[in-house]
């Protein structure tokens, strides 16, 4: 295997490896969603068409709260025992590294958010032929908010108040990816077509998984210094 | 070889160290030495380039950092503070991922490395589970991994007991007797054998 390749890798597993020892903190973004989701029909009564109606709302906005819940641990512990240090000293470009990152926590993190999501549709009576595009939606728009908040995550982990910063640093360019995924839902919900707004999600992924990686680094190299 | 000229270094208002040169040559071992907060840790990550310097370059090999800069890290192994170990990890767990972050297959050289700090008994516990002078050598155990002619210790010694310091002691020892470089921190006096030591010390500017 290409060395570059091995050290995505090796990253990725690491981080994986690790969330899997931490169960308690994996199962926490997936508790918050299905909770936030569960908890809006028991409040709003089980009024059918009130709850369709907002359903795509209120499945975007949970998950997307879900998946800022664990951004600040995602540099966090590699920054406190050191091995932070040793992934930009590493003579493999930082920014391919940090993108390992990324794709480490997307999958501990987003992943069972997105596997749960069909199950809160249902609580919340979206309509079957709405629940592929939500998937879509979320397979889109969920690594983009990874790669957005982790450049967030970065800028914030030498700080000691991060966290809330962290959150409004990161919710006004959590908007766009909001309003075309839970747009895309809602269109899919009316029976309207969804092509145009996915498309639009999936440029802004590439755009991210572009840009961001490269930010990602300089950041942590700002954090570290 | 390293060599670094007139370097200056500021954090906040305190001048930490100001126009400082230092340079070290295949088989040498130079000791930083200086009070707490005399600005060792920051003159090593200035080194390696974790730190922006106010003032002064640093050369590898005759060449500016910013040009070297791959094959400076490609020729380094630094240990920092922290062990930079996982606590959720084995031993070898650990070691393999260091492996994999640079240039060696290390399969085979992790478990060597393993050996030679005397943790292949404990290379399948987690961490976490270990004391503090072990997790350390596991942190050491990464000199071994790949043979870098760069070393940069900071407080290296921290947390070991006399077993380890002697096996770190023979470590940097050899390292420097094949022509290696190694620069390291720490408080303690450290028995090199017959090897030549260079102090530098840092006084409070």
């Amino acid at each position: 295997m290409m060395p570059l390749l091995r050290a995505f890798a090796a990253i990725v597993a690491r981080d994986l490896r690790l969330a899997i020892r931490r169960r308690g903190e994996l199962v926490q973004p997936l508790v918050f969603f299905v909770a936030v989701a569960t908890l809006f029909p028991l409040a709003l009564g089980p009024e059918q068409k009130l709850l369709m109606r907002i359903a795509p709302g209120i499945v975007w906005v949970a998950a997307l709260l879900a998946t800022l819940l664990p951004l600040d641990r995602m540099f966090r512990s590699d920054f406190e025992d050191g091995t932070l240090e040793q992934l930009l000293l590493s003579p493999r470009p930082a920014s391919v590294l940090a993108l390992g990152k990324v794709v480490g926590h997307w999958l501990a993190n987003a992943l069972p958010v997105i596997v749960a999501a069909p199950l809160v549709g249902i609580f919340m009576q979206l309509p079957y032929g709405a629940m592929l595009v939500l998937l879509l939606s979320l397979l889109l728009g969920t690594p983009v908010l990874a790669l957005l908040g982790a450049i967030g995550a970065a800028l914030t982990v030498g700080l000691r108040a991060g966290t809330p910063l962290l959150a409004l640093l990161l919710l006004p360019l959590y908007v766009p990816v909001l309003i075309f995924a839970a747009g895309a839902v809602d269109r899919a919900a009316s029976g309207f077509a969804v092509v145009g707004p996915l498309y639009l999600l999936g440029a802004l992924l590439v755009m991210a998984l572009v840009l961001a990686p490269p930010a990602i680094a300089a950041s942590l190299r700002i954090s570290l210094s | 070889m390293l060599d670094a000229q007139g370097l200056t270094c500021t954090r906040g208002e305190r001048t930490l160290f100001d126009g400082l040169d230092l340079s070290l040559a295949p088989g040498e071992l130079v000791q930083v030495e200086g009070a707490n907060g005399s600005g060792k840790t920051s003159l090593l990550r200035a080194l390696c380039g974790l730190v922006p310097l106010d003032a002064g370059r640093v050369l590898w090999n005759g060449v500016d950092m910013d040009e070297a800069r791959i094959d400076f890290l490609a020729a380094l192994t630094y240990l920092g503070h922290a062990p930079a170990v996982k606590q959720d990890l084995t031993a070898r767990e650990n070691l393999r991922v260091a492996g994999a972050l640079s240039d060696i297959p290390a399969a085979m050289r992790v478990e060597q490395a393993l050996e030679r700090l005397a943790l292949s008994d404990l290379a399948d516990a987690q961490l976490r589970t270990l004391s503090a002078g072990q997790r350390r050598r596991v942190g050491l155990a990464r000199l071994l991994l790949h043979p870098t002619p760069l070393w940069i210790l900071d407080e290296p010694f921290t947390a070991l007991d006399v077993t380890g310091k002697r096996i770190l002691e023979g470590l940097v020892g050899d390292h420097c007797r094949a022509s290696g470089m190694a620069l390291v921190t720490t408080h303690q006096p450290a028995d090199f054998g017959d090897l030549p030591v260079r102090t530098l010390h840092l006084r409070q500017a």
